[in-house]
Parts: C-alpha cells; structure tokens; sequence
C-alpha cells in the first residue's frame, strides 16, 4: 500500500503543496519540449518531401551550430556569420540532392535511410577536421539574443523564466507558422506534398524533383541552425549534441512522422512529460527517469494508435 | 514499313519517334521502332504483353532516355527527352497503375497538373493576395470546369486514396487534361473496368479529342475499344513494329492476327 501512495497519490500532493515548484517544471518541460519539436519538424519536413527518414537530421543541427560558432571564431561578426552558415547549409543541401538523392531515386526506403548514415559520418568527420573536436561556446549576445532571467512572484513563491528560453519559444513558434504558410498556401508547398505522395506523377505534371528535394533540405538546414543555435545556448556545442536527435523518435512516434502540428504537439508533450515524471516520480527509482520515459510513452502510443495523434491514417484499397 | 495514310492522319505531324531503340541491359524492350502522331488524331499503340508499349510511351514523355534513335516533337528533333521538359512542352500522361497524389483530395490533385501554368511570386502565395489570389481563381475556374465535364463533382473534396478504382483513373484523366495538353498519353486507360465504366471513360476519351482538339496516345487491351476510337493503329511484338494502319487494315494484317491468335509452327 505504501507504494501505491508514493505513486499515485504523494506526487499529486506534492504538487499542491508548492503550485510554484509545479509551474516551475511545467515551463522547463514546455521550454524542452520547444526544442524537441523544432528537431522533429527537421525529420518531418523531409519524411514528407522524400520519405527518406533523415537520420543526419541530429548531426546536422550540430554541423550548422559548429559552423556559426567557427566562422565567428575565425574573425567574420555574428550576422555575416549567420548569413554563410545558411550558405553553407544551401551548399549542403545541393550536394545532397546531387551526391546522395539523385542517384538513388527509386530505390527502396531502407537504402535511403541507409545512405543517410553515411551523411551522418560524413559530417562528424567534415565538421571534426575543420572546426575541431572540443566542445565550443553557443555566441548569444553577438546575435542579440537575450540573457538573465525574469522572476515572477506566483503562488507563494517565485518562478524564474530564463530570457532565452523565452526568445526560444517565440522564434520556434514564429518558425513554424512560416513554415504552415508555407506548406498549405503557395504552389511550391502544393508540389512538396505531390512530390511526397507519388515521384512519377509529379514527374508528369512538370514537377522538378531536384529542385524540391534541393528546397526541403535546404529548409531542414534552417531548422537545424535554429535548432543548433537555442540548444547550443542552453548548453555548449559538441557532437554529443547530435543524440537529441534520437529523442526526436519518441516526438514523431507521438506526433506521426507527416504531421507538423503533431511534431509540436508530440515535443511539448514528451519535454513536458519528462520533467513532471523525472521531478516527481523520479526519486521512487533513484532518478534518471529521462532519459527513458519518452521510450515508453511512445511504446505505448505504438500500441494503440500506431499513425501517432496527428499522423495520416494510411488507408489503401487492395 | 513504307505505308503512310495521308488520308487519314488529320494534320501534320505532331510527334514522331524514328529508329528508337531501348534496352535494360541485356533485355531488349524497344527495336529499331518508327511511328508518327499527327495532330488532332487518336493514335493507339497495341501488342501483347510486354511488347514495349508502356515504355514507348515512357521514352515519348522522357521517364526512359533510348539508346539509339530520335524523337520529333513539335519540330524540334532530341534524342531523349526529359519530364520537365516534356510537360512544359505539352505531353500529359497518365500511368497503368494509377498515380496519384493519394493524401491530397480530388481537386488539389487536378490542380497539381496546373503547377507549369502558375506564375505568380511566391512571396503573393504566401498571403493569398493580390496577384497570387486573382491567378489561384481563374485556374480554380478552370480545375471546376474540367470537373464538370467529367462528372466528378461529388467527390471533389475527398482523398483520392479513399475513391474506387475506376474513378480515381478518371482523376487522373482531369489532372492531365489540366495540363492543357497538345498530346496526351493514355496507358490503359480502362484497365479494369466494367463495362459501363469502359463506356464512360470512351465517351470522355472522344469528347476530348473533338472538343479541346487534343491528339491523343493510347495503349489498351479491349479491341473492341481500340478499332472504335481510334483513327490509326500501331502494333507492337517483341519491341518491334509489327504493322501500322488503320484499324481495318490492322484488323486485317496476317502478321497481327499472328501475333495474337498465334501461329501453327
């Protein structure tokens, strides 16, 4: 009996014994779960376009952070900076289209998602001989990004938003709905999802798959320099970083991988479920439940609603 | 091979393939094949199984680069042809196995095939406004009528994964058709329909081809449908060109009955 108050009630009093501590949790949880969505919305993006899962999508976060925080080191001002880092993720996404997608084009998924490794490995080992392998410091002030903390007096206590947390979380929503625009209005989103749906039909209306693949990864490179620059900030730039991309499974399990509200939807509820389950039920097992309660919960998402909360219910005629 | 049928053809030769020749490594599919499509005519490619016909059609819109040989289209003589090209050219096709956009509904589906006909900046499509929304109008004008005319406007709004087979080819008809063709490649366009569907379908086939004056292409198994909307023939076997005509004079080439009855050795 006593472990069953520890776990289902105790939490809970907790809880309404400091709502300030509560809320606390809840806003890092939210602030994570930003993050989380704006990886997830990298793998979307391009699960949608080429319906290659893009493994490199961690690395690539990584990659575009480095660069910015190299060229910035090697003597060129932040705004230059940010401006050839997105040049290099062009040049990125063009060799991809050219070196990996086109000679692949019509091969199976498995081989894609295979080739993606290798982009991984190839990046690891590109960004490792030019900007080094040592853990370097996220430039914020450069980029006018804001730093210190707000206080607020709530609930009998007081809870502390992080500035940059909050430049996080209005950047990535601005992002998004950008993005949303994006997809459903103009003509280039309307060829982006025939392209995803059949190659051979948008072929035959005129659709240029290499542009649009050049396009969607070039996106996924912006997304992965926003990504790069709000986590980098929060901790440092390394190629650790790159396993956060794996907490994006989770997201996409949740939110389904075509959806992007879902992947917004997915993150919020994994980052936010991650810091209630690790602050208040985390002691019951001697903590460290981060790293593995995502794991569960989309295991049983994968149980009872496999498309995720968002995702297209594949319904097919046989 | 030196019959060609002035009286025939309509017009002028629309698109001509001269001498192609196709292989997939060692497997031949293509050989040494010439035909023309002149303007304004229902040209039908027909041969038994595996004969090369879907992958004819598929080196005319430039999915397949031939080894050897020449492709004239509007005058201007390639040797291969690229998709891009030849959709922006005017050649709209349609697939044996249905392909479309399967999550999007019916009409975003026709108005894909309107994507080379939009122009206006991206930055206006971004806010639906100005020149962007007048240009989404008038091609909505003309996705509707396309609808209309082949009686599709009950599942306008549906996921076209979601439709039965033999409306979702009529689909893909319309998105074609958006295209506003000069040549439009049909490969079985009745494949696996019943009887009615098989009447409907001619009827639209026909009415295209009068209305809009557009050439058409096709590929189809049910003789009875070839010699009834077709003005001239091609036959096909093996990958070579076995006969060319007029459906009577196909009807009656010793060769064709061959190749389909088959032959005492």
């Amino acid at each position: 009996m006593d472990i069953l108050f520890k776990v289902l009630i105790d939490p809970f009093l907790q809880m309404g014994a400091m709502p300030d501590l509560f809320v606390q949790t809840i806003w890092d949880g939210f602030v994570t779960g930003v993050l989380y969505a704006l990886i997830a919305l990298g793998f979307v993006l391009i699960f949608k376009a080429s319906g290659v899962f893009n493994f490199a999508q961690g690395i690539m976060v990584v990659f575009a952070a480095l660069t910015l925080v190299g060229l910035y080191e090697m003597g060129l001002p932040a705004p230059l900076a940010v401006l050839v880092t997105l040049g290099v993720m062009f040049v990125l996404a063009v060799a991809i289209e050219r070196v990996v997608l086109r000679p692949l084009v019509n091969q199976p998924d498995i081989i894609l998602f295979m080739a993606t490794f290798g982009i991984t490995y190839f990046l690891i080992g590109l960004g490792e001989l030019i900007f080094g392998g040592n853990p370097k410091q996220m430039i914020t002030d450069q980029l006018y990004l804001p730093r210190g903390a707000i206080e607020v007096k709530m609930l009998g206590g007081f809870v502390q938003f992080q500035k940059i947390d909050i430049a996080a979380a209005v950047i990535a929503v601005v992002m998004i709905v950008a993005l949303a625009v994006f997809f459903q209005k103009t003509r280039i989103g309307r060829a982006l999802r025939a392209v995803a749906d059949s190659h051979k039909a948008a072929l035959s209306v005129g659709i240029s798959l290499n542009q649009i693949w050049v396009i969607v990864w070039f996106t996924a490179g912006i997304v992965a320099l926003v990504t790069g620059i709000m986590w980098g900030a929060r901790s440092d730039v390394s190629f650790g970083l790159q396993v956060i991309a794996l907490k994006a499974l989770p997201v996409l399990i949740l939110g389904g991988f075509t959806s992007v509200p879902g992947a917004i939807v997915g993150g919020l509820i994994i980052g936010i479920g991650e810091k209630l389950g690790e602050f208040y039920w985390g002691p019951l097992v001697g903590g460290g439940i981060e790293s593995w309660l995502a794991y569960c919960i989309a295991l049983g998402f994968l149980l009872f609603r496999p498309q995720g909360l968002f995702g297209d219910k594949i319904i097919e005629r046989i | 091979m030196t019959v060609t049928h002035e009286t025939i053809g309509k017009g002028e030769v629309l698109l001509a393939v001269d001498q192609v020749s196709l292989s997939f490594g060692g497997i031949k599919a293509i050989t040494d094949v010439s035909f023309d499509i002149r303007k304004g005519e229902i040209r039908a490619i027909i041969g038994p199984n595996g004969a090369g016909k879907t992958s004819m059609l598929n080196v005319i819109n430039g999915f397949y680069h031939p080894q050897q040989g020449k492709i004239t289209f509007k005058g201007q003589t390639r040797s291969k042809m690229r998709p891009s090209v030849a959709a922006s050219q005017g050649i709209a096709r349609t697939f044996q196995n249905v392909a479309l956009f399967k999550g999007m509904s019916t009409l975003d589906n026709i108005m894909s095939g309107r994507t080379l006909k939009m122009n206006s900046h991206f930055f206006w499509q971004c806010f639906r406004h100005g020149p962007a929304m007048a240009e989404e109008i008038r091609h909505r004008e003309f996705v509707e009528d396309i609808i209309d005319f082949l009686e599709i406007q009950a599942i306008r709004k549906v996921p076209v994964g979601k439709l039965p087979y033999g409306l979702q080819k009529r689909v893909e008809l319309g998105r074609a058709l958006a295209m506003e063709p000069d040549l439009l490649l049909l490969d079985e366009p009745m494949a696996g329909m019943n009887l009615e569907e098989k009447e409907d379908m001619s009827r639209f086939i026909i009415d295209v081809n009068t209305q809009y004056g557009t050439t058409i292409a096709l590929i189809e198994h049910d003789m009875g449908v070839v010699m009834d909307l077709s003005d001239r023939v091609v036959v096909l076997e093996y990958g070579r060109k076995l006969a060319d005509g007029t459906p009577d004079e196909v009807k009656a080439d010793q060769n064709v009955i061959d190749a389909y009855l088959g032959v005492a050795h």
